[in-house]
């Protein structure tokens, strides 16, 4: 099960979040922050699964920014090391460039994709299609 | 009121703060701006209202004012506020708020909406956060729409029952009829959520399980399995050249939870698993990912030898792939079969050990468990090498758990005493402060229980700390060390090594710098002290040196010190006559179970280690007593003390009943020249073994004999040999007691002269019942490596008629069958 999903700058800054399992607001400043810390770290040949607390985080790095999701032991780390690729293609498809000024969009697409910390859809268009009917009325 | 700025401009602005109190005022602005638009109840701009709050919350600023905002925003008609309602409620609420139980009846409303992506908003939300009682009120409606034929509304219905199925288990069995034509499906969405269903459901209930193998769940998986790899190129689920990974990792895990303990469906699933292995591109990560599930799976079912065989060297092949990540992987599958396919991970030994060099952390730790857990009688000196070396290099998290393992498989496989205590030593140098306490008490007991490396050892020890004394656990052991052999050290004699030249001055010299250190702890000044004091008695000339340190720590600060040393001042004052006799050696002490690292050792009526630190005099003191008592009894300067486990009393105490039933005897001063000889016997053959003197082969029936019968009390001893190990007769005793009142507080003690060796087990209780309608049975086991002819004194302590009554006896009659 997938606990949360997190896209966060090299400054620490966080661009995106999603928790799957409830966590307090403060404690997720606070998370976020050590696990920017510990992706910071690795370099380019270390592997990209890192044991932290009782759970496992898979990152992956897109220019300056880091896709990081924590999952539990039942997870298959190298599936959703696919997933998070899966994630930004889709991204990239709807927006130009991965630009965080549409949060609003990038989590209704993450809905699409992941609901409850298991994966939903996994095809392009399909994840899409619901975002084009919101984008056809809102302009209407 | 000027329109409320768009989300965008907000996030642009903030951007551009340059610090953390700018942020915090634009932030606050806002907020304060959303907050009076709320107040208006401005429903155009409600929406960009709330989206902006959202983002300040995910950035960590409180955002609760926003959550009735949101139900309103729900309950409205229009898609783009609806759309933004549902999100802030996945994101702000949670079944602790009171107020998302509100959301109710818009959800349902919602799920029976004409538009499916509202319906599937209405999913979406119910399937993240919904609590209990909205799972109840709606499982209904999820349902229903799990049984459409939408299939964007049918993937997201399956997960919202899975998370139904969470919070109320109960209703599990809603929803089975729907399962049944899920995977008839051609939607991979779908499949693929039906898939977790039918995983979540199986997981939770082994009734469902069952129901889903009987209705050959198997073959269908199989069967989309098949196709997926068979089929050619789909645009649709391509991801670099294997046709939707996702879906087939989720089938291999379904297929992993059926086939497990069940061995028909295990067989129906042999064939497509070594399909999927054999079949699958490793180029990419993706066929590497679905080779890893494809390996979980084989190792989980009960699958056939040749599969798993495949499987384990799908494993070495990822071993040495250059990716660190299947590294990783492989590693930490192998350390998942590594208790079932041993011999086949003992294969890929030697790479597992590279591991241990490589760059990355994960794959250390990894590594490291794996080695542990490969280390075996064969092995062992080459894995403690590697590991020793690994522990040298690794990283400070690292090396507690290192050190504790290397002690573990050390004490299990070690080749050799000296071997042994070598490692230890190694250990101890290295990762000296990053031992586990409880390791330090183990160590002393090994190295007591070495009698033959004690020179060795302590000269060792004592090079050691003579650099270095930070490493406290290092410089436990060997004050300890120090304290009982110091005479050892520096009479020079060492077989072992080049013995080295020490006076005892010298020894006291490094013991005085531990106890003045400031890097000693307080436990470790506990320990100097007491080995300064024992020396004592073993050195010669350096008494007073050793007197005048004890009396300045009468007064230290340290409370603990201070007793000891107040305590040892008294010995050499009023009680020097008893100071020999307090001090001598610790005695050979009994293991009872195999132990790690964290398990107590119990000693035989002996105080263990750590009891001696707070409180040395009662230690000394049993053995003495015991001693000096038997001794007397028995008028022998050849018999060695018995050591006997008293019933059920602590070890403390056993040396004080002892007292009281010999308390006619004069227990002060050793008539014989004290200290007791040194026990330098090898440790007891039969230590280790259950109370239960039952050997599978036992010789042919030795006769009886009865051993003492006065005032009716008749003590039968019955003999049993082993063919495997005839130095050691195992006697069991029998009490009877023919008189008319019963027998109480029945204590049996027996001596052996010096060639034997003696152990006496717990009896069955401590009453005799009167007129022989019950007996006490107690077992002695008698370690007679000589084959001399074996004599025992016995000694009876019992109550009857309201007396104490006591009695001494010789036992001569043994059968020559029962030591020859």
């Amino acid at each position: 099960m997938i606990k949360f999903f997190l896209m966060v700058n090299k400054q620490g800054q966080t661009r995106l979040s999603r928790y799957y399992e409830h966590v307090e607001i403060n404690k997720r400043t606070m998370l976020e922050a050590e696990v920017i810390k510990n992706c910071l770290s690795r370099s380019k040949d270390q592997c990209s699964f890192i044991e932290y607390k009782d759970f496992k985080l898979v990152y992956r790095q897109y220019a300056a920014l880091f896709v990081v999701v924590g999952i539990n032991e039942t997870e298959n780390e190298m599936a959703v090391y696919e997933l998070i690729h899966n994630f930004v293609e889709v991204l990239d498809k709807y927006f130009s460039r991965v630009i965080m000024f549409n949060l609003d969009r990038v989590h209704i697409i993450l809905d699409e994709m992941v609901l409850n910390g298991c994966i939903v859809e996994t095809n392009r268009t399909r994840i899409l299609a619901p975002l084009f009917v919101l984008d056809k009325v809102a302009e209407s | 009121m000027p329109a409320p700025i768009r989300l965008r401009e907000l996030i642009r602005t903030i951007r551009t703060a340059r610090t953390q109190a700018e942020e915090r005022e634009m932030i606050q602005k806002e907020c304060a701006a959303i907050r009076s638009s709320f107040r208006e109840e401005d429903n155009t701009y409600r929406c960009r209202n709330v989206a902006k709050l959202l983002y300040m919350h995910m950035l960590g600023y409180p955002a609760h004012f926003g959550q009735l905002e949101c139900l309103k925003l729900i309950a409205s008609q229009k898609f783009t506020d609806k759309r933004i309602g549902y999100l802030g409620a996945m994101l702000l609420l949670d079944e602790r708020q009171d107020v998302h139980l509100l959301m109710t009846n818009c959800i349902k409303n919602d799920l029976n909406h004409s538009t499916q992506y509202v319906q599937g908003l209405a999913l979406c939300t119910l399937g993240c956060m919904g609590s209990s009682e909205m799972c109840r009120d709606l499982a209904g409606e999820v349902e229903k729409l799990l049984k459409t034929s939408n299939s964007y509304l049918r993937k997201k219905a399956a997960l919202c029952a899975v998370h139904v199925i969470r919070k109320v288990p109960e209703l599990m069995e809603m929803f089975l009829p729907a399962t049944k034509n899920l995977l008839n499906e051609k939607n991979h969405g779908v499949l693929h959520t039906s898939v977790v269903l039918l995983t979540e459901m199986c997981e939770r209930s082994p009734d469902m399980l069952a129901h889903f193998r009987k209705v050959s769940l198997v073959p269908q998986l199989v069967r989309i399995l098949k196709n997926l790899i068979m089929s050619g190129y789909s645009p649709e689920h391509d991801v670099s050249g294997i046709s939707d990974p996702f879906l087939q990792v989720r089938i291999l895990r379904l297929l992993r939870i059926l086939g497990r303990n069940d061995d028909d469906s295990s067989e129906a699933m042999n064939d497509i698993l070594a399909q999927v292995a054999t079949n699958t591109e490793t180029s990419k990560n993706v066929g590497n990912a679905i080779l890893y599930e494809t390996v979980l799976t084989i190792m989980d079912i009960k699958s056939e030898s040749g599969l798993r065989v495949l499987a384990i060297n799908i494993l070495g092949r990822f071993l040495l792939n250059n990716d660190k990540n299947i590294r990783y992987v492989a590693l930490t599958s192998l350390l998942k079969t590594v208790q079932t396919d041993h011999n086949a991970v003992q294969r890929h030994r030697s790479t597992i050990v590279d591991c241990l060099k490589d760059l990355d952390v994960s794959i250390k730790r990894r590594a490291m468990e794996l080695s542990f857990a490969l280390v075996n009688g064969n092995n062992v000196r080459g894995m403690m090498k590697e590991l020793l070396y690994f522990l040298d290099s690794c990283e400070p998290e690292f090396k507690a758990d290192c050190a504790s393992g290397i002690f573990l498989a050390a004490e299990k496989y070690a080749p050799s005493k000296r071997w042994h205590i070598d490692t230890i030593m190694r250990v101890l140098t290295t990762a000296g402060s990053y031992v586990r306490d409880d390791a330090v008490p183990n160590l002393i007991q090994l190295i007591t229980n070495s009698v033959e490396m004690h020179a060795y050892t302590v000269q060792r020890l004592y090079k050691a700390i003579l650099g270095d004394y930070s490493q406290q656990p290092l410089v436990q052991v060997a004050s300890w060390c120090i304290g009982e052999y110091g005479d050892l050290l520096v009479s020079g004699q060492c077989e072992e090594e080049e013995p080295i030249q020490v006076t005892e001055d010298e020894v006291l010299d490094i013991l005085e710098s531990v106890l003045i250190s400031n890097m000693s702890a307080s436990v470790t000044r506990g320990y100097a002290l007491t080995a300064i004091m024992k020396l004592s008695t073993r050195f010669t000339c350096t008494v007073n040196r050793i007197k005048k340190v004890v009396s300045i720590y009468g007064s230290s600060i340290d409370v603990e010190l201070q007793q000891r040393a107040v305590e040892y001042n008294a010995l050499f004052k009023k009680y020097d006559h008893m100071r020999p006799a307090l001090l001598e050696r610790m005695p050979v002490m009994e293991k009872v179970t195999t132990n790690g690292p964290t398990e107590i050792v119990q000693t035989n009526g002996e105080a263990e280690p750590a009891v001696l630190e707070t409180k040395p005099p009662p230690s000394g003191l049993q053995p003495a007593s015991q001693a000096n008592d038997l001794l007397d009894l028995l008028g022998e300067s050849d018999i060695t003390p018995v050591i006997s486990t008293a019933p059920t009393s602590k070890p403390a105490s056993a040396g004080g009943e002892l007292l009281d039933l010999l308390g006619d005897l004069n227990l002060t001063g050793s008539p014989v020249s004290a200290p007791v000889p040194q026990i330098a016997q090898p440790p007891f053959l039969l230590d280790g073994l259950s109370s239960q003197p039952l050997f599978n082969d036992i010789a042919a029936g030795i006769p009886s004999i009865t051993a003492y019968n006065k005032n009716g009390l008749k003590i039968d001893f019955t003999f049993e040999r082993s063919n495997t190990n005839p130095s050691v007769t195992v006697i069991t005793i029998q009490a009877s007691n023919s008189t008319e009142l019963d027998m109480t507080d029945f204590v049996f003690q027996a001596a052996v002269p010096k060639t034997f060796q003696l152990q006496l087990l717990s009896p069955s209780s401590s009453v005799i019942p009167a007129f022989n309608s019950g007996n006490i049975t107690q077992v002695i086991k008698v370690l007679n490596p000589q084959k001399q002819q074996l004599r025992m004194r016995i000694k009876l302590t019992y109550n009857h008629k309201g007396s104490a009554m006591q009695d001494l006896a010789e036992v001569n009659n043994f059968p020559p069958q029962s030591w020859q």
